[in-house]
């Protein structure tokens, strides 16, 4: 059996290498924390709790970079998940986390975890989720594997989220050949609650129960917070014994279970933190920790799956479905009988004690006794090195790609067809997008909006990442990436009121990728300080490498907002017929990394023009309170494809037409990906309105027709193409290069 | 009229119903446990949509042994109204209160759309506020929705006039005859796939299902006396 290497043959054949901890951090355990040789559990915990998943120590000194608080925020990082004031006595929960690494190894399951993992961050904040949205980054299809983990994920994320009832209401979907060998699935979550509901991580009062409850312990997803920790190399892609397996049927219960005690008991509970990452061994010492108490577990009481389990193989289990709970003493069969209802576990498996040590018995033995502190607080922090890229320095050099269009009309028809830009309703078809009946705007649109029952609001929301652009440019690209989730928020209707974050990148030890999220965090920090977004939660996700070449650097911000009026969220498409249209923002020469540059040259390349944040943030700002005032019809961002793409999507789906007169722009900066744009429709009895609020920055450019005809007038081209057929084109693009056998 | 709108373990449109009844209808409605084994006092039963006992076996297969069932048979032949919606459907064919059953969607993935209908038979107690053969829209949202009943079964169906909506436009899910939704016999137990809880209020794109229920509040207590 495994415990049967001593503490003396840990120190000396070191397996603590294989679990990612450091010779440097061993001795420091063993000499500064200690001053004993760890035993073999205690080990293992070590490692899983000092890995960067659970521990942040590569990441911390730049996440410090982020604003996390403001009038409205009422939990930053740090809890399950961050919590936003949204007026009323209500607050808006919400979180990403990225399960990368699962989902490339198991589509399905790796998908679906991700999905269960996040949704028990939300409630045991005490929130009821209320909507889904992902973030989802592909290889190529034109490759059969990829096309496989498409099916795979996608399936995983609908079958878990539509058993639970949450609906998946927005989210991204890109295809670059950089993830083919390391696919990127983050999953966010939304819930909502009264205020007085919030719950934390804590476990305090000496004498008070450490309650489990959920599914058992199983083998499954030993050292997963290790492995997310680790880049693909040959051979690690069989790591299945790391993957969990997910049952959302028993989560729901739990859920029900959770939200019960929460609401109607509240008082029973001291703590509530979900099992996620490291299982049960960070679910328990964070708490104790943030209760600054100490803790006493019998490992033999935890329900298990399979016999004969060690410590350690309980300790870090990553079976699914499960929470711990802080509990009155006194109330732990008040408790049970909840749990019980729904014939989910319910134990005591220890009790909060005097002091600050984490003991814990298993056999009749005691296998672990050490500072809570060690776990959680000590870890060393890791100073990394850094540098610019290369590749940077070099494109700098270089002048940027300029686009030679011939016939507009083809290139615009081949744009609509490539499969970042083409439609997504393959995908999002297979999620519920509508049960729990609040879904005023689901999948397709800039943000995904719910009305927030028995009052007048509504939450839009929305995950963005361009990791292209971040490539090119981790500072600007980090900007946009901000930018782009703001301008989808503000496009719905809504106020910008804070984001959690995906932090996708390749080995931080590599400095040049540390370089790349130092200045991608900086870029991003910023915007969030000029739209007044603080990051509230969010993940870091490193080692996204597939035999040592990195994904693009991929920082996915996720962003809700506040409508104060549901009567005033804003469609993406257009309306009426004889309603003017405007494109708002200016418009540049920005090809570098844009979807036609990938289309026309199979590559991106190049460097980033700068922008000015706060006059995007003015103007924004000024077209929401348009918005609010009842003069637009509709708001659509653009984004990847620029203004042609948003033209055709503003369209698509109507039984309208646009005349749009873009004679300011050339035929190639149809195609432009300038940050920072909208169109946006207005009925005529409110153009002096708007054009009064929005000044400059909006620029009137034709409107909007009766006949299905896509007519755009430009400086050097005139188009008039028909929308059924182009739509026909950008409908049929995904499900077609699904269904290829190649 | 007092409608019952019972919770499986795994059941998630259960709120839909609700809202849809009791804020959308003004509806005298309650939620009804699954462990409960009286629904005495109440004047209809619901079946929301839903993932009872996590799909487990097949869809419904398992919510047919829940304490509760027997109850909503007995009340299913007094001649009481029962509403079963998608998993609610997959339910009243596993209890044998309508002939069928539901199999996997022909295309094996599951399908959120809205779809449009035809009210086939607009003499029942759920859809007299539907012209004959008017197309509405619902959403469906399904991986399980695909009705299946042998020839003889099917033609008695449609003699019967049981075929209560059918896909008007693309059958999402391969079922026979394009059946949408059936009643029994009687003409009191409805089960659809399509979810007209969902289509109840403009602010959410829809009201084309807001009628059904209408039709079932003002008929419900009348005939089922009669």
């Amino acid at each position: 059996m495994k415990q049967a290497m001593t503490p003396e043959e840990i120190k000396e054949k070191k397996p603590y290498l294989d679990w990612s901890l450091s010779e440097k951090e061993y001795d420091y355990i063993s000499e500064k924390l200690l001053h004993r040789l760890p035993n073999y559990t205690e080990t293992g915990l070590y490692s899983a709790m000092w890995s960067e998943h659970c521990s942040y120590k590569k990441s911390k000194p730049v996440l410090r970079l982020f604003p996390n608080k403001n009038d409205r925020v009422l939990q930053g990082p740090g809890e399950g998940a961050g919590v936003v004031d949204i007026d009323d006595g209500q607050a808006v929960v919400f979180k990403a986390e990225s399960h990368n690494h699962p989902s490339t190894v198991e589509p399905y399951q790796g998908a679906a975890t991700g999905v269960g993992g996040i949704l028990r961050d939300i409630f045991s904040m005490g929130a009821r989720p209320i909507a889904s949205l992902d973030s989802l980054h592909f290889g190529e299809l034109s490759d059969a594997e990829t096309r496989m983990k498409v099916d795979g994920v996608v399936r995983g994320i609908g079958d878990y989220g539509n058993c639970m009832g949450i609906p998946t209401v927005a989210g991204e979907t890109t295809f670059d050949p950089c993830y083919k060998g390391n696919l990127l699935v983050n999953a966010m979550s939304v819930g909502l609650m009264d205020q007085k509901n919030q719950q934390e991580g804590n476990a305090s009062g000496v004498g008070n129960a450490v309650m489990y409850v959920g599914a058992k312990t199983g083998r499954d997803g030993i050292h997963g917070a290790t492995f997310a920790s680790a880049d693909f190399g040959s051979g690690n892609e069989s790591q299945h014994s790391a993957v969990q397996v997910g049952d959302p049927f028993m989560e729901k219960l739990l859920m029900e279970a959770c939200l019960e005690l929460i609401q109607d008991h509240a008082e029973w509970l001291v703590g509530i933190q979900d099992m996620g990452a490291a299982g049960i061994v960070s679910s328990s010492a964070e708490m104790a920790s943030e209760g600054n108490s100490g803790m006493d577990l019998d490992l033999d009481l935890v329900p298990q799956r399979e016999p004969g389990m060690s410590a350690y193989e309980i300790m870090l289990s990553e079976s699914q479905e499960r929470m711990l709970l802080c509990v009155k003493k006194g109330h732990e069969e008040d408790v049970k009988k909840i749990f019980d209802y729904y014939d989910l576990e319910v134990v005591t498996i220890g009790r909060i004690t005097e002091g600050h040590q984490y003991v814990l018995h298993h056999d009749g033995q005691v296998v672990c006794d050490i500072p809570v502190s060690t776990l959680t607080d000590d870890v060393l922090e890791v100073e990394s090195e850094e540098k610019k890229p290369q590749r940077l320095i070099d494109a700098e050099k270089e002048a940027n790609w300029v686009p030679e269009i011939d016939d507009v009309a083809v290139v615009y028809q081949e744009l609509l067809t490539q499969p970042t830009i083409a439609d997504k309703s393959w995908i999002t078809r297979q999620y519920d997008s509508q049960v729990r009946t609040s879904t005023v705007v689901g999948p397709g649109s800039d943000a995904g909006v719910i009305r927030v029952r028995g009052t007048k609001k509504a939450l839009s929301m929305t995950t963005d990442g361009n990791g292209r652009l971040v490539y090119l440019n981790p500072y600007v690209g980090g900007k946009i990436a901000l930018v782009e989730a703001a301008s989808n928020i503000i496009a719905s209707g809504a106020l910008p009121l804070a984001i959690t974050d995906c932090l996708n990148y390749g080995d931080p030890t590599d400095p040049e990728i540390f370089w790349e999220l130092h200045h991608s965090i900086e870029g991003m920090a910023e915007a969030c300080r000029v739209f007044d977004t603080p990051v509230i939660s969010g993940n870091v996700s490193l080692y996204n490498e597939n035999n040592g070449s990195a994904i693009y650097p991929t920082p996915m911000v996720g962003m809700v907002g506040l409508i104060k009026d549901a009567k005033y969220v804003i469609p993406s498409r257009v309306q009426h017929a004889g309603d003017k249209l405007y494109l708002v923002g200016k418009t540049g020469d920005d090809y570098a990394g844009s979807e036609l540059q990938k289309m026309m040259t199979g590559d991106i390349a190049g460097t980033l023009a700068d922008f000015d944040l706060e006059h995007v943030h003015d103007y924004l700002s000024r077209l929401l309170q348009a918005e609010q005032s009842g003069l637009v019809a509709s708001a659509h961002d653009l984004s990847e494809g620029g203004l042609a793409v948003a033209a055709a999507e503003t369209v698509f789906k109507t039984e309208l037409g646009l005349n749009a007169d873009f004679r300011a722009l050339d035929k190639k900066q149809f195609f432009s990906e300038t940050p920072g744009r909208m169109l946006v429709s207005v009925a005529p009895e409110n153009v002096a309105a708007f054009e009064e609020i929005m000044q400059d920055d909006a620029m009137p450019a034709g409107e909007v027709v009766a006949t299905q005809w896509l007519e755009v007038h430009l400086a050097n081209a005139e188009l008039n193409l028909p929308v059924t057929q182009m739509q026909k084109l950008w409908e049929e693009a995904l499900p077609c290069a699904m269904k290829s056998k190649d | 009229m007092k409608i019952a709108v019972i919770q499986f373990p795994g059941s998630n449109c259960d709120i839909d119903l609700y809202s849809a009844l009791h804020d959308v209808c003004n509806a005298d409605v309650e939620y009804v446990s699954h462990k409960a084994t009286s629904l005495d006092g109440f004047d209809a039963v619901m079946l929301p949509g839903g993932f009872s006992y996590g799909d487990y076996l097949r869809a419904g297969a398992i919510a047919r042994f829940a304490n509760v069932m027997p109850a909503v048979i007995k009340l299913a032949n007094e001649g009481k109204p029962v509403f079963g919606t998608c998993n609610g459907f997959q339910i009243l064919t596993e209890a044998g209160l309508l002939p069928g059953a539901l199999k996997k969607n022909d295309s094996q993935k599951f399908v959120c759309e809205t779809v449009p209908l035809e009210v086939v038979n607009n003499n029942t107690l759920f859809t007299t506020q539907y012209q004959a053969h008017e197309r509405i829209a619902l959403p469906i949202a399904h991986g399980e929705g695909s009705y299946y009943a042998d020839e003889k079964t099917l033609d008695e169906l449609e003699a019967n006039h049981q075929v209560v909506f059918r896909y008007a436009s693309e059958n999402p899910n391969g079922s026979l005859r394009n059946i949408a939704g059936i009643v029994n016999k009687r003409g009191n137990v409805l089960g659809m796939m399509p979810h007209p809880e969902r289509a109840v209020e403009a602010l959410l794109g829809s009201t084309d299902g807001l009628r059904l229920f209408k039709s079932l509040l003002e008929n419900g207590t009348v005939k089922t006396e009669a």
